[in-house]
């Protein structure tokens, strides 16, 4: 089952074009990782699928099961089941996490016609996230990132995922600025997510993320274009030989 | 100040040009001499003493210059060009002149009621709709009376305590603001024409807090109220002022004078819902709100705590304060300031330690988006006699949009080396990463928005009584729609 079909996508900022002509088909049941250079259009491209202002898609089409996804505000895609974990998340203080985790939730069992949860079955389910992410419960009563360190913020990404459960994660080079065993904790609470009807996307510079995680597609992105598609070898070669034989051989 | 008074006034503006009528009002005409204040004193059928110390206040007046200090503009104001009393209207006068039922009432108005929450009831009550269909005020306002004589606590309008107990209105008048404390209190004092009394007596705690009265209750108080609350030893009371509907007036420029007197052991805690009318869009018309609010917490171990949600008015000019006089007494100011628009707000609060151990606590939080300027403007006075006093200051800020401001300007004034002060300040800003990050999450922007508003208020909404809380949160989400994005 198609989750997301993304067909020759084209956006810019202002007259620069970022995006060239995209084409990505992700099913249910599938990882992919997406690699490139800096500059490629990586983010871009999560920034767009998220439903940011500020990017003008100028031709193509993005279906999310099925739907044209333009037609969405980045709420409702949120609570159609699109999550968007950020490169870099932004500090809110003054709302709690718990707060902040509470209302998503309830705002998807809204879309889906449910009765907010609980406050009791909620605490319990989060307090068990919060373990699996290995945090402490004190976490819950900071505000949404305020003081958190770059792993930190990266688990608490991971944990709003895991409780949000969506249909498909586009996870913003999630893995930056991790060290070993964070990016370990990180990694199993992806694979957590990994089922049949889910599709993962993975940004990312690093084969590393990729052994833990394994992709079941690589894609490399070069200029607003995928120029080269394979199974997980393709991060491996890459990772040994760098990119630049690919960028040769592609332009 | 009585909204329903003032709301009837605005639904009475509406009907003004169909019923040109003479019976009205009796209004002394613009101009202010000490006739005129004679004459206000006469109508209220005042003592002397009482028209001696208008007379004072007015004398003193005269010699004053308007402050100029504040970081507030505004084009100078004639005072001469004011009418300084308008006769109370008759029962049968407000009755003639009110909409039948809410089908006569404005819909922005109700639309407005509607988002803030206000029970259905109250909303007619608000509205000036003739409610003994709806809600029987009258026979409200005599149980409410009649609980609290019980006790022994009075609470009834300046003017009836005036008669009634001259000897308190005289033994605490002007305590706390004296008759020539600063321009705006002086006038107030030359010309006040209504306001309410409390008297809480010795070892009393009052039974209900003094809102739900309030807000269902018209008083004539005008423009120039004046409130006087005492509480005796161990004494206890809460007072809510004002509530979240908004409120017009005709009248531009407000000046109120409130006094709190705590004696040992006492308790006061006075919250306040400011929403006079702000102006519109472009910054024409607004109340101006220049409001002198004085705590003195004389007795030892007493307590006042000012907590204030303030939303509307053009310009705000107000610095709820405490005399900490008595030994180990403590002040308390808990503060958000919400300006839109044009709207110009310097408040905050002046903390004067007198007494040994006196301990001050400051909360301030102002919200500026639109066009507006917000000032926090606080003094903590630790003076030679208090020994081992202690002030805690928090002063935040959140910027909403790039084209508004927000001051800060703390005084600190110790003269007893034994003092702890703390002052803590940040400036933050809504922006479209925070916002785009919770409705990356499924959160609408409009709630968006209102969480980190709300979360960054929550320090003072934790102090308001419980259905006010909700209320003010509602009011900051009205008064700031539209503002981000």
């Amino acid at each position: 089952m198609k989750l997301l079909d993304i067909k020759n996508l084209h956006a810019k900022i202002g007259d620069k074009p970022i995006l060239r002509g995209i084409n990505l088909t992700v099913n249910a049941g599938e990882v992919h990782a997406i690699m490139g250079p800096n500059g490629s259009g990586k983010s871009t491209l999560c920034q767009v699928l998220g439903g940011r202002e500020g990017y003008e898609i100028t031709e193509g089409t993005i279906e999310f099961e099925g739907k044209n996804l333009l037609d969405l505000s980045t709420e409702e895609r949120a609570v159609a089941g699109l999550l968007l974990g950020f490169q870099h998340p932004v500090e809110i203080p003054g709302v709690k996490n718990i707060y902040l985790l509470k209302e998503a939730l309830n705002a998807q069992r809204a879309a889906q016609g449910l009765d907010d949860m609980d406050t009791f079955a909620f605490m319990k389910l989060i307090r068990e996230l919060v373990k699996t992410m290995d945090m402490d419960d004190a976490f819950l009563h900071r505000g949404v990132n305020a003081g958190f360190s770059g792993g930190e913020k990266k688990r608490n990404e991971i944990l709003q995922m895991l409780l949000l459960q969506p249909k498909l994660a586009l996870l913003d080079e999630t893995d930056s600025g991790l060290d070993i065993d964070a990016l370990k904790v990180v990694s199993d609470g992806i694979n957590r997510l990994r089922g049949a009807d889910r599709g993962i996307v993975l940004v990312t510079h690093y084969q590393r993320l990729l052994s833990y995680v394994e992709p079941d597609f690589v894609h490399i992105l070069y200029k607003g274009q995928i120029i080269k598609s394979g199974d997980k070898s393709l991060a491996l070669q890459l990772e040994a030989e760098g990119y630049q034989d690919f960028l040769e051989a592609a332009s | 100040m009585s909204e329903q008074q003032e709301l009837e006034q605005l639904v009475q503006r509406d009907y003004k040009y169909g019923f040109v009528t003479d019976i009205e009002q009796e209004i002394i005409p613009p101009g202010l001499n000490e006739d005129v204040v004679r004459l206000i004193s006469a109508k209220k059928n005042e003592p002397e003493f009482l028209l001696e110390w208008r007379l004072k206040a007015f004398r003193h007046w005269q010699t004053m210059a308007e402050p100029q200090w504040a970081h507030v503009h505004y084009p100078p104001i004639d005072y001469q060009a004011l009418s300084y009393y308008a006769a109370p209207k008759s029962k049968e006068e407000i009755d003639a002149n009110r909409p039948k039922s809410l089908d006569d009432v404005d819909p922005k108005l109700l639309e407005m009621y509607e988002k803030l929450g206000i029970p259905l009831h109250e909303r007619a009550a608000l509205a000036g709709v003739a409610v003994d269909a709806v809600f029987d005020s009258v026979s409200v306002t005599t149980t409410f009376r009649e609980k609290l004589a019980e006790v022994g606590v009075i609470f009834c309008s300046f003017s009836e305590a005036v008669h009634s107990h001259p000897e308190l209105i005289q033994k605490y008048l002007g305590t706390v603001v004296p008759a020539g404390d600063n321009y705006y209190a002086a006038l107030n004092s030359a010309v006040f024409s209504d306001g309410s009394f409390v008297f809480i007596p010795k070892g009393v705690r009052c039974p209900m807090e003094l809102s739900t009265y309030f807000r269902i209750n018209a008083m004539n108080t005008g423009q120039f109220e004046r409130t006087l609350i005492v509480a005796e030893e161990g004494a206890h009371v809460s007072y809510l002022e004002g509530c979240t509907a908004p409120q017009r007036d005709e009248n531009q420029l407000h000046a109120a004078v409130v006094e709190l007197v705590t004696l040992d052991d006492a308790t006061i805690k006075y919250s306040t819902v400011q929403n006079w009318y702000p102006g519109d869009e472009e910054g024409r018309g607004g109340i101006y709100n220049f409001v002198t609010k004085r705590g003195d917490a004389r007795g030892h171990r007493s307590k006042i705590t000012w907590t204030q949600v303030e939303a509307g008015s053009a310009i705000t000019w107000k610095y709820p304060s405490c005399i900490l006089r008595g030994d180990d007494s403590v002040g308390e100011f808990y503060s958000v300031a919400v300006s839109n628009h044009f709207q110009q707000v310097d408040s905050g609060t002046k903390m004067i330690h007198l007494g040994k151990r006196t301990r001050s606590t400051i909360v301030s939080k102002s919200i500026s988006a639109g066009r507006s300027q917000n000032s926090y403007r606080g003094l903590v006075h630790i003076a030679k006699s208090a020994d081992d006093a202690r002030n805690y200051t928090q002063c935040d800020a959140l910027l909403i949009g790039d084209r508004n401001g927000a001051h800060t300007f703390p005084y600190i004034e110790v003269k007893n080396a034994s003092a702890q002060i703390e002052h803590e300040a940040t400036t933050s800003k809504i922006s479209d990463d925070q916002i785009f990050y919770l409705k990356s999450r499924g959160i609408s922007e409009e709630n968006a928005t209102n969480m980190i508003v709300n979360g960054f208020c929550k320090d003072v909404f934790n102090e308001l009584p419980m259905e006010f809380a909700v209320e003010a949160q509602a009011l900051l989400a009205v008064s700031l729609e539209g503002s981000v994005g």
